[in-house]
């Protein structure tokens, strides 16, 4: 603990006041979204509890809310403050998940590359080449279309979440993979890799317990600033209605099912999710470009 | 350059395979197309003559060529949502969208471009740091949100602009357009800004990099020098020499044009091929998403190749041996 306090990595962050509140408010959303059960004031789930009488309650400060609901409730008397705390954890877990999932293939699949080189580096570069050509929204898109339609609607549902998250996902590998396999082509000629082939280490744990820790570092950085990119994926998927389901409501649709009530003057309903996201986001990918001028070396 | 066009040709090629290839096994192997064309009562005779009549029947690499065949003359069959011809569908669809992404285009260039040389050329100046603050918001703001907020605000408070669709249409042959009449316009302001905006922080940012960078190269101070006037040197010098990467990225970003005008579209009900796409994604229509994604891989294939072209037109370098590749 004590090294971590005299790292530069901590010593460039007290350096800077934008980075600190980013974590600040990245740790308050994350805390606030895991904690939902706990700390959010109402459940939303529980229908017992919801009363149509207080639908389309207004928020507490317009001088017509009630103090019980801060920021309004929506359509159904649901209190709009839990709804955003609950959706949060959906948009988080989501997000969390379909990075990981895009690290690990891409990490796993841009070492195979680098280190084996020949034709599985033309066969796996050639493939990410050309899922590169599309906008990754357009790729996890297609991926759910696809999901959707090859599956029947009542399993479809069941397991949804995971579409999205694996539609995510396998949009984003190539980057990770571009990124390992680059470091990897340089370390594979290092003289320590040499050092543990000539001793006879099969390259499988060449790969893992040698080559992997070196080139992590920036595996790292893009995977920050991918969480926030995932995050907006998968908000912009449920927003389109394609992406986790309706009972599980993430940040997404729940500005989707408030985008109906904009004409009726239910502002509230769509953009107190959407300030969450964005607030959500903004702190993850400015974290993000902290963590990456801080581990380059160059811009210091 | 011949060779250079052939290569770059031999390279698009198996892009397209693949994606057709994709397209047909989603026709191929994603539900059941037999079962879906023939609704509840059938008899196997009748399913018989169903399943012969779309060849699913013959082997499998048969059935693949049939389906490029077809597919190269633009035949995708009936979607089985709306139980009309695929082609015409999204014929019909293609100008809205066009339309649509050609005014984003043209936002985010005219916008960006000046936008990057002011911020590039007084780095700080309280301006500059508000347009990089903006575009820093411009990057975070999903496309949908950018469009909620665009028609809270000009739709519902002021009332000034329409919320959904492309107003008035005129008809030119077989094209349809809405730049003619005053509500089209008026319908097009709020979704050209909205998927503009990004592409417009983009541009700023590479911009604005470039400037700075060019700015620091000999032939510029030699050019102050020289004595010549500011005027000449930001923009006969500077931005000329900034250009070449400009149109790259720009080039490629009207991809990304198309793909993001799915959300735009939806948002504002906007009639174009983006919204039949993701109504199709809602219905599993795989008809539909088969072409589109055709499409869609055409566009992408051609554009990269446009713009490799112009890359080789517009920069000699590139002509002797490709030296510096990027």
């Amino acid at each position: 603990m004590k090294a971590f306090f005299d790292s530069d990595l901590w010593w460039s962050f007290t350096r800077s006041p934008v980075t600190m509140l980013s974590a600040l408010v990245a740790f308050i959303c994350i805390a606030g979204a895991v904690l939902a059960p706990v700390l959010a004031p109402h459940n939303p789930f529980d229908l017992a509890s919801l009363q149509l009488m207080d639908a389309f309650k207004p928020p507490v400060w317009s001088g017509e809310g009630d103090a019980t609901y801060p920021l309004g409730t929506d359509d159904q008397g649901r209190d709009m403050l839990s709804a955003i705390m609950y959706g949060a954890r959906v948009s988080l877990l989501v997000g969390f998940c379909a990075v990981i999932f895009s690290t690990t293939l891409g990490v796993v699949l841009g070492l195979l590359a680098g280190y084996l080189g020949g034709r599985t580096d033309a066969v796996l570069m050639r493939i990410a080449d050309i899922q590169l050509t599309f906008p990754s929204i357009l790729v996890a898109l297609l991926v759910d279309g696809v999901v959707r339609a090859a599956l029947p609607r009542e399993v479809h549902d069941q397991i949804a979440l995971f579409v999205v998250i694996f539609a995510i996902g396998i949009s984003n590998w190539p980057q990770f993979a571009r990124t390992v396999r680059g470091s990897t082509l340089v370390e594979r000629n290092k003289e320590y890799v040499q050092a543990a082939r000539v001793i006879g280490l099969s390259p499988l744990s060449i790969m893992r317990s040698h080559v992997l820790p070196n080139v992590m570092s920036p595996v790292l950085v893009i995977a920050t600033l991918n969480l926030g990119f995932a995050i907006l994926a998968e908000a912009t998927l449920s927003f389109l209605g394609v992406g986790v389901p309706p009972t599980q409501p993430s940040l997404g649709t729940l500005i989707r099912i408030g985008n109906d009530f904009l004409f009726s003057g239910e502002w509230w309903i769509t953009i107190f999710p959407g300030v969450a996201l964005i607030v959500m986001v903004l702190s993850v990918n400015l974290l993000g470009d902290w963590l990456r001028d801080a581990l380059n070396p160059k811009l210091r | 350059m011949f060779s250079f066009i052939v290569s770059r040709l031999l390279q698009a090629l198996p892009v397209m395979l693949v994606v057709s290839f994709i397209s047909f096994a989603m026709f191929a192997y994603v539900g059941d197309p037999v079962a879906i064309m023939l609704g509840q009562d059938f008899t196997e005779a009748q399913r018989q003559a169903l399943v012969r009549e779309l060849g699913l029947d013959k082997p499998f690499f048969v059935q693949f060529m049939t389906f490029l065949g077809n597919a190269i003359q633009g035949e995708f069959g009936l979607s089985y949502r709306l139980s009309r011809p695929v082609a015409e569908l999204i014929a019909e669809r293609a100008p809205a969208t066009l339309e649509l992404a050609l005014c984003a285009a043209v936002i985010a260039m005219a916008v960006g471009v000046p936008m990057g040389v002011y911020t590039g050329l007084y780095r700080n100046s309280w301006l500059s740091r508000f347009f990089l603050t903006f575009s820093l918001i411009g990057v975070s703001l999903p496309t949908f949100l950018i469009g909620i907020l665009l028609i809270l605000v000009f739709s519902v408070w002021l009332g000034w602009l329409p919320s959904f669709g492309r107003g008035d249409v005129v008809r030119l042959g077989w094209w349809s357009t809405g730049l003619l009449t005053w509500s089209g316009l008026k319908a097009l302001i709020l979704p050209a800004i909205t998927l503009g905006l990004f592409q417009l922080t983009l541009i700023m940012r590479l911009v604005r990099s470039e400037m700075m960078e060019v700015l620091r190269t000999d032939y510029i101070k030699f050019a102050r020098a020289r004595g010549l006037p500011n005027r000449a040197v930001h923009f006969g010098h500077a931005l000329k020499n900034t250009l070449v990467p400009v149109i790259t990225i720009a080039g490629l970003q009207l991809g990304a044009i198309i793909a993001f005008a799915i959300v735009t579209e939806t948002v504002f009900q906007w009639p174009g091929m983006g919204l039949l796409f993701i109504q199709s994604v809602g219905a599993a229509d795989i008809p539909v998403m088969a072409a589109y994604l055709m499409m869609i891989a055409a566009v992408f294939v051609s554009i990269n190749l446009i713009v490799d072209l112009l890359y080789y037109a517009v920069d000699p370098r590139l002509r002797i041996g490709r030296g510096r590749g990027h």
